[in-house]
């Protein structure tokens, strides 16, 4: 197959990625050659094949549901980019 | 002290028998960091912090207190991991000014164990890449020739030890990323078994591949640090509840049965002849020693890297979705429309997009974009299902040889070490890099990569040994019969 540049944008746009006129060019060869290779997947026959999601399966991992310790919220905001006293602060999200 | 000749068990013998102190191990390293700055290996690196951390250990062994197993051993850790307060940058811009508010599980057993946390190693940019070039803080030189790439992702970590900027180092491997810069560095690498160490703190690139894994000269250096780290941990439920073997004490134990697999598939086209013949020899020492060598299949083994760069993308766009500019990491300052199409998006989502694109590099970004194309709305069962199932077809291939062989025996990386620059416009020859290393990361099984040579121009050369999951104990003795017969592991580069 092959991606047009018009689908690779709307891939950025869903993995959240701006790019630049360059690089939508340069991804879009880049990616087509990669999508070209892995392809060679396709002629496996796995009708009858389990995916694997881990080499190890491990399953029903539980512990008792008890209170632990939480980051204290003067650490949780400690990297924050922007920030008032008690939150993250970001763009407006409704008008 | 000849600081090229140290390895941490013997450096453990010096300091318990009081014939050095690690104040004075750590400011012989230090300088030793500061001449050899010019290799690029440290991020970040305090001496202050370092030489705080000796002068403990230094009082806890003169007072006669209990020592952890690691007392006053400096350890060079992948800036992957969490240090409580210290920058964690992943190699990457998005991380500058990042610190963590909490110890990677792996960082608090080391600290446990008396171990000097000895400064954070560069690495390609979230552990993407096999060169270390990816990384925002500039390429690590291999120190066996400075115009050739270390290996990656955790080459500031291996080229640590062969460098003897640390005896031992900590790194991370999804692919490839501690066994392929151990080989192209003449050291020793261990990636362990899928759930044996705790991934807790850890930066996700590929949950389902990632795992931590220690970097050193020899085995007993390597058998030391895995048994500090390893081990079940109730904030990783992918760890795995399997006892911890005395891995350090049972290495000289001759393995009960040496029954070695030569893979068919990985000898051959694209195999370096001089790398092919030095793995040829180290066949024959094992059978000097007495080993049984077999051919064996890995019928499946072609499609590792193809289900590789569908899977680990696939983890990668999740994970690194995280990366918004929201809660940490970078923030574009300015975030307003710029091409036809962005003045319709809200201005927080004009706001991710550009922290973003400021944020990570080209390789992050391909991979991402790869992984959400894998993921996405009709291309799911194309691709990403296809590659799942194709991964169990790859673990039934190490199952059913497993069945004939206790370990398998394979070159680590095609070549020795390309030249700075040679495969950084080439995603797909870079991506081949890791072809004899990417398929023991999608079954879960541990590999270990030992130096087995040097190239006429003098680079090193090593070897693979995989086993079945949680089969440690019995690979590291199996490696060490090689290591007792041959003395790779002592060559060090000329240049210190």
């Amino acid at each position: 197959m092959t991606l047009t540049i018009d689908e690779v944008a709307k891939v950025a746009l869903l993995a959240r990625l701006r790019l630049s006129p360059e690089e939508l060019q340069r991804f879009t060869g880049q990616l087509n050659s990669i999508v070209d290779f892995v392809a060679q997947l396709q002629a496996l026959d796995t009708r009858d094949v389990e995916p694997l999601a881990h080499g190890i399966e491990v399953r029903n991992v539980f512990r008792d549901d008890v209170l632990g310790p939480a980051l204290p919220r003067e650490k949780a905001l400690a990297n924050a980019p922007q920030r008032n006293d008690e939150g993250f602060l970001v763009p407006a999200v409704l008008d | 002290m000849d600081f090229t000749r140290v390895t941490a068990t013997g450096l453990l013998a010096q300091l318990n028998a009081g014939a050095t102190t690690s104040v004075e191990v750590v400011r012989g390293y230090l300088d030793r960091a500061d001449r050899l700055g010019r290799l690029n290996v440290f991020v970040h690196l305090e001496p202050e912090a370092a030489l705080a951390q000796a002068r403990v250990i230094d009082g806890k062994r003169r007072a006669g207190e209990r020592l952890g197993p690691l007392a006053g051993v400096p350890v060079a850790i992948k800036d992957v991991l969490c240090v409580e307060g210290e920058p964690t940058t992943c190699g990457s811009r998005m991380l500058k000014n990042f610190r963590p508010p909490y110890d990677a599980t792996v960082i608090a057993r080391l600290k446990a164990a008396g171990a000097i946390l000895f400064g954070k190693t560069n690495m390609d940019e979230f552990a993407m890449g096999s060169s270390t070039e990816t990384s925002a803080y500039g390429p690590t030189l291999n120190p066996w020739d400075e115009s050739r790439i270390p290996g990656g992702s955790s080459g500031g970590s291996a080229a640590a030890v062969a460098a003897s900027l640390a005896p031992l180092a900590l790194g991370s491997d999804t692919g490839g990323s501690i066994r392929q810069p151990a080989t192209l560095c003449g050291i020793t690498g261990l990636k362990p078994s899928y759930g044996r160490v705790s991934r807790y703190g850890l930066i996700a690139f590929a949950s389902s591949l990632d795992q931590v894994g220690p970097f050193g000269h020899d085995l007993a250096d390597i058998a030391l640090l895995l048994g500090v780290i390893a081990g079940r941990d109730p904030m990783d439920s992918t760890s795995v509840d399997a006892p911890v073997p005395d891995y350090a004490a049972t290495l000289d134990a001759p393995p009960d049965t040496l029954r070695i697999g030569l893979v068919r598939e990985y000898f051959g086209e694209g195999l370096d002849p001089e790398i092919e013949a030095a793995i040829r020899e180290a066949v024959r020492v094992y059978e000097a020693a007495g080993a049984t060598t077999k051919e064996v299949s890995l019928p499946h083994a072609k499609y590792g890297i193809p289900a590789y760069y569908i899977v680990a993308p696939a983890e990668c766009s999740s994970n690194l979705a995280r990366y918004d500019g929201t809660i940490y990491g970078h923030r574009a300052e300015d975030f307003s429309p710029r091409s036809p199409g962005e003045e319709d998006l809200p201005p927080m989502i004009r706001m991710m997009m550009a922290s973003r694109a400021e944020g990570f590099g080209a390789e992050v970004k391909r991979r991402i974009m790869l992984g959400t194309f894998a993921l996405s709305a009709g291309y799911a069962d194309q691709y990403y299902n296809q590659a799942l199932k194709v991964r169990r077809l790859i673990r039934d291939d190490f199952d059913a040889a497993f069945k004939e062989v206790d370990v398998l025996l394979i070159p680590t990386s095609p070549t020795a070490a390309f030249k700075i620059g040679e495969r950084i416009e080439d995603p797909l020859a870079m991506y081949l890099s890791d072809i004899y290393t990417i398929t023991t990361n999608l079954a879960g099984i541990p590999g270990l990569s030992v130096p087995c040579g040097l190239t006429r121009s003098g680079l090193p050369i090593g070897m693979q040994l995989l086993a079945p999951a949680f089969a440690e104990e019995n690979l590291l003795r199996t490696a060490r019969v090689f290591e007792r017969a041959t003395d790779w592991h002592t060559r060090r580069p000329e240049i210190v």
